[in-house]
């Protein structure tokens, strides 16, 4: 269908756009940015005056629970919330059950996925067999099927020396490693930050130096095997210090963040609320600020929504019990934004951490709004404010630690590949 | 954010912790629990139809023989039915979620919980989610809070030295993993004390611990120096296994309390433990039958403290 998204402010980071300026879809590609071009014709018209057309968000890591744990949520579930969220494309981990350490496994999300028509979903095949940090998947056919890095997600990988053979097949391969640092003896038990809050709640504590210790392993590791390595969910002030260091001398490493941690910390357990049960924990303030002083300078590429949706009964529970995570995918943008107008920047360099910057890390060729480029856009209006509710979420996991609270930017219409997928 | 053990009326609705507890309120139930010692013999308590026909559930997910007994005598002494239920050994080991299990006692009609739990945080759990009418009495949460247990200290401390507000306490031993500890200190703070110390190996302290308003020893000698009162914590035996200390007798001789480190306090010091004691590994016998010792005083007016507690909170709607 030929689309034209008239009357929007188009904010394109990579073209460096930020005008209004119509938008001209043809069989689900760019076709034309600014005059109708000859011969087109116009069968549907977004009208999107006031609004924002942005390429479509793009997350690094969101839980989708299938297979196996249909009963936190499902794949129609989720998507269905990815693209009210503005998400064209997510990445998911390979915590899944069974972890998504055969090919067949891979087709069969891909399949499902695709079936749904919906956002693109690129899994992120298991580093190791079962997760179990002790035998390599076949990389390989993995890409082959689909995945596009490969990860331990929350699983240890205690032995080092599988890590460092699993980084050299990989690099053989050209195949992204995707690593959350946390040495998994000094975060044994731990449920939060070890800090003040942790200190004065009673509550078994991971210090900073599990993910400095793992991180530095890591690092050494990426330098010693040329693999491309991605830093997942990186939480302390030590922590993005290391990868500042590791950049500047040359090191090709990549760092997310998840939105949680740009804007929350420790505190925010208050009374013990599971909401902000996290992995990895929330930490001080200093840490985020110091989190924050990284997505700024660079040295932390993109932001992620860490989606993990959790059903009920396992978040009702004291602290500790209840399972770690929270949804996000609707949340992303808002917390972006609120980001954006907190730090000061422009909405194109907010954007950019969740769309361009992503889309590099995936090796993929998105996250803009280029001539010829798949149309995966979100619209949103930027000025529209409404209070999180769980209810009102779509994902199957209606536990945030953001509920209540008033936020800034709605989603109006989501497009992937040219087809318009979400309505709000 | 609102204090989740006070009503709106700013009254106490559930005793789950001695943090943010308003000094009045504190005092208060010293002063009530006064009331409940016989005036002739501080150690015979009355007993009193304030609890007549309420019932009082010891609901303990984590078995405590001793904390039990206490809140069952002193609900008794105040006339109340009290029933008593060991989770750890039932509901909960055949899949009932704690929120079922709370659910159903509020079904039966409890108009108090005492509850105990090995996870930090069950009780303000628990709180959120009874009856509105229903009172929360924590007994003990994980290494969070156990406040009755610290309000007992505070109320043995006042009984011996009168004033908080010109003492020096000194706590000695697993601050770490010890929810008495956190409700000492707290408590502490809260009436006044000018000075609070904790005294430990490195391995047994929580991070950043004098943010509680706490000063650091390692060293007895120097930690004991001119104290007014030594509230010692019982070390657990796994924290041999943890790592946390290499064996129980070089911690005895490092940090056991003994006559000999005693002699570092000051002479009128009085030395108290909320059992139950690990004779020969975290206090020595002879101080612990010893003149300084007031740690049976502590038994008895933990009935008192917590009689005070459930007359107290029964009276708040």
């Amino acid at each position: 269908m030929n689309i034209q998204i008239s009357n929007g402010r188009l904010i394109d980071p990579k073209n460096r756009i930020d005008a209004v300026c119509d938008v001209y879809i043809s069989a689900g590609r760019i076709a034309a940015l600014g005059a109708t071009p000859a011969g087109f014709v116009i069968e549907k018209v977004i009208d999107a005056t006031g609004l924002i057309v942005a390429p479509g968000l793009i997350d690094l890591a969101a839980r989708l629970r299938e297979p196996g744990y249909e009963y936190k949520a499902t794949l129609e579930s989720e998507m269905n919330a990815a693209v009210a969220g503005g998400i064209t494309s997510l990445a998911c981990p390979p915590d899944t059950d069974p972890p998504l350490d055969e090919p067949g496994l891979v087709e069969m999300l891909k399949h499902r996925a695709r079936n749904l028509n919906q956002a693109h979903v690129y899994p992120v095949g298991a580093l190791t067999t079962a997760l179990k940090g002790q035998e390599l998947t076949e990389m390989a056919e993995l890409v082959d099927a689909g995945c596009v890095a490969f990860s331990q997600a929350d699983a240890p990988l205690i032995d080092t020396r599988v890590l460092l053979r699993a980084m050299q097949y990989a690099a053989t391969f050209g195949f992204g490693v995707w690593l959350r640092p946390q040495d998994s003896f000094l975060a044994k038990e731990g449920v939060a930050h070890d800090g003040e809050v942790a200190t004065r709640c009673g509550l078994a504590a991971i210090p900073s130096c599990a993910e400095t210790i793992a991180l530095a392993t890591m690092l050494a590791l990426a330098q010693e095997t040329g693999a491309k390595l991605h830093i997942c969910r990186l939480s302390s002030a030590a922590g993005v210090e290391l990868i500042r260091a590791a950049k500047r001398q040359g090191l090709a490493v990549t760092c997310d963040v998840s939105m949680n941690h740009v804007h929350l910390s420790e505190r925010d357990i208050g009374f013990f609320d599971p909401n902000c049960h996290l992995i990895p924990p929330l930490r001080s303030l200093a840490d985020r600020a110091a989190l924050r002083a990284g997505l700024l300078d660079g040295t932390i590429n993109a932001i992620c929504s860490d989606h993990t949706p959790v059903d009920e009964d396992a978040k009702q529970l004291p602290f500790a019990e209840a399972e770690a995570g929270a949804t996000g995918l609707e949340l992303l943008l808002p917390l972006v934004l609120k980001w954006a107008q907190q730090e000061n920047i422009t909405l194109s360099e907010a954007l950019a951490k969740s769309t361009l910057q992503s889309a590099q890390i995936l090796g993929l060729d998105a996250g803009h709004l280029s001539i010829g480029a798949a149309a995966d856009i979100c619209v949103f209006d930027p000025e529209m404010y409404w209070k999180v509710e769980s209810s009102a979420l779509n994902s199957q996991g209606k536990n945030t630690p953001f509920t209540g609270l008033e936020v800034q930017g709605k989603v109006r219409y989501t497009l992937v590949d040219g087809q318009l997928v979400y309505q709000g | 954010m609102k204090n989740p053990q006070l009503n709106k009326h700013g009254e106490l609705q559930h005793l789950l912790t001695t943090e943010g507890l308003p000094v009045q309120i504190m005092r208060d139930i010293l002063d009530r629990a006064s009331t409940f010692l016989d005036v002739t013999d501080v150690h015979e308590i009355r007993k009193v139809p304030m609890l007549h026909g309420k019932s009082v559930f010891n609901v303990f997910f984590e078995n405590s023989t001793r904390t039990r007994t206490t809140f069952e005598i002193a609900a008794k002494r105040l006339s109340a039915d009290v029933v008593n239920l060991n989770i750890g050994s039932s509901s909960t080991s055949k899949g009932e979620t704690l929120l079922d299990t709370v659910g159903n006692l509020c079904a039966m009609h409890a108009d108090m919980f005492v509850v105990r739990h090995a996870q930090s945080g069950a009780a303000h759990f628990i709180a959120r989610h009874v009856a509105p009418d229903v009172h929360v009495i924590n007994a003990g949460d994980g290494r969070h809070a156990h406040p009755t247990q610290a309000l007992l200290d505070m109320f043995t401390i006042r009984h011996y030295k009168k004033e908080f507000h010109n003492l020096r306490v000194a706590i000695v031993g697993d601050v770490l993993h010890s929810r008495v500890a956190r409700s000492q200190i707290h408590a502490l703070t809260t009436l006044g004390v000018p000075e609070v110390r904790v005294i430990a190996p490195k391995t047994l302290l929580p991070t950043m611990v004098e943010n509680l308003g706490v000063q650091v020893y390692h060293d007895m000698a120097q930690g004991l120096t001119d104290v007014d009162v030594v509230l010692m914590l019982r070390l657990q035996n796994e924290r041999m296994q943890g790592a946390a200390l290499p064996s129980a007798q070089e911690y005895f001789k490092y940090y056991g309390l003994t006559e000999e480190k005693l002699a570092h306090a000051r002479p009128d010091a009085i030395v108290m433990h909320p059992g139950p004691m690990n004779r020969g590994i975290e206090i020595d016998s002879s101080v612990a039958d010893g003149a300084h010792s007031v740690i049976l005083s502590q038994v008895t007016f933990g009935i008192a403290v917590r009689m005070a507690v459930m007359s107290m909170l029964a009276g708040n709607k």
